[in-house]
């Protein structure tokens, strides 16, 4: 047995799969975004495992590897906003909890 | 097994194991901290792929900025008051949500023909277990500079915008009460 492709996905689908359990089941803001963080790594370790191991002219062949920068530039920008947004929230509201969060119920 | 399958095994277990602990810890400092273990196998991994500058990009990013920007924030928000549960009352249909997820996507991998498609000269540095590949540092570089260089500097204008954002929507509460 050697290391192959579907490994590689089937990992990222695990890891996945672990993240949108982490989004879904949380309450407290943070870890639901440490939780996405997950997800979107999830997504590199697939872009990944397709730009080593298809079989790609050569010239495309480091595609994967720029989209998976492009994800993690992405998802610096997203911690950070969400970071900014949580803090901004527990000021007003002394809480991190998602599921009090109703302030722009009508 | 070969030496890169058991490698992928060991590091997947590791990254798996972290990310397991992230979404069940009951502290929300060690679920931080588990990040750290999780993105560090994921980098390893990328290692296993030949993607040097993605692996060592991870490190920095994730183990760096985001994990003590994580821990900052979660200094910040301590509840003193009466402490809620850290999980949601939907708590098992999100494991029955993700148990789907997870059997779709690998089911839809396995039998996907992508996997038994061709094998690139990566795959093959493997198999013969010669030399690796030409360090794909130059590569990337010069994919990066060129074919997606507009892009690329969209990319850094956004991550500008957004951190210049998230400043001002951290410090906006003071300034509104000192006016």
């Amino acid at each position: 047995m050697t290391l192959e492709l579907v490994h590689f996905q089937v990992f990222s689908a695990l890891l996945f799969s672990i993240g949108l359990f982490g989004v879904l089941a949380r309450r407290n803001a943070v870890l639901v975004l440490i939780s996405i963080e997950i997800l979107l790594n999830a997504v590199n370790v697939n872009l990944i495992g397709l730009a080593a191991f298809l079989d790609l002219p050569p010239e495309q062949r480091v595609t994967g590897q720029v989209i998976a920068i492009f994800v993690i530039i992405i998802a610096a920008a997203e911690i950070a906003l969400g970071l900014a947004i949580v803090l901004r929230y527990f000021r007003t509201r002394d809480s991190a909890n998602t599921d009090a969060m109703n302030l722009m119920k009508g | 097994m070969s030496g890169p399958l058991i490698t992928f095994f060991l590091l997947a277990l590791l990254s798996a194991a972290g990310a397991l602990w992230v979404v069940l810890a009951r502290d929300v400092v060690h679920a931080a901290l588990a990040l750290l273990v999780a993105v560090l196998g994921v980098s390893g991994l990328f290692l296993l792929a030949f993607s040097e500058f993605l692996a060592l990009t991870q490190v920095l990013i994730y183990g760096g900025a985001v994990t003590v920007a994580v821990l900052f924030a979660i200094m910040l928000t301590r509840d003193n008051g009466p402490q809620f549960g850290l999980d949601n009352p939907q708590k098992p249909l999100a494991a029955i949500a993700a148990l789907v997820v997870f059997v779709v996507l690998t089911a839809t991998f396995v039998t996907s023909d992508i996997a038994t498609a061709g094998r690139s000269d990566v795959a093959g540095a493997y198999l013969s277990a010669e030399a690796p590949v030409k360090t794909s540092f130059e590569a990337l570089g010069s994919t990066l500079f060129v074919k997606w260089a507009i892009p690329f500097e969209l990319a850094a204008l956004v991550l500008l915008v957004a951190l210049v954002g998230s400043i001002t929507i951290a410090r906006g509460a003071e300034r509104g009460e000192s006016e």
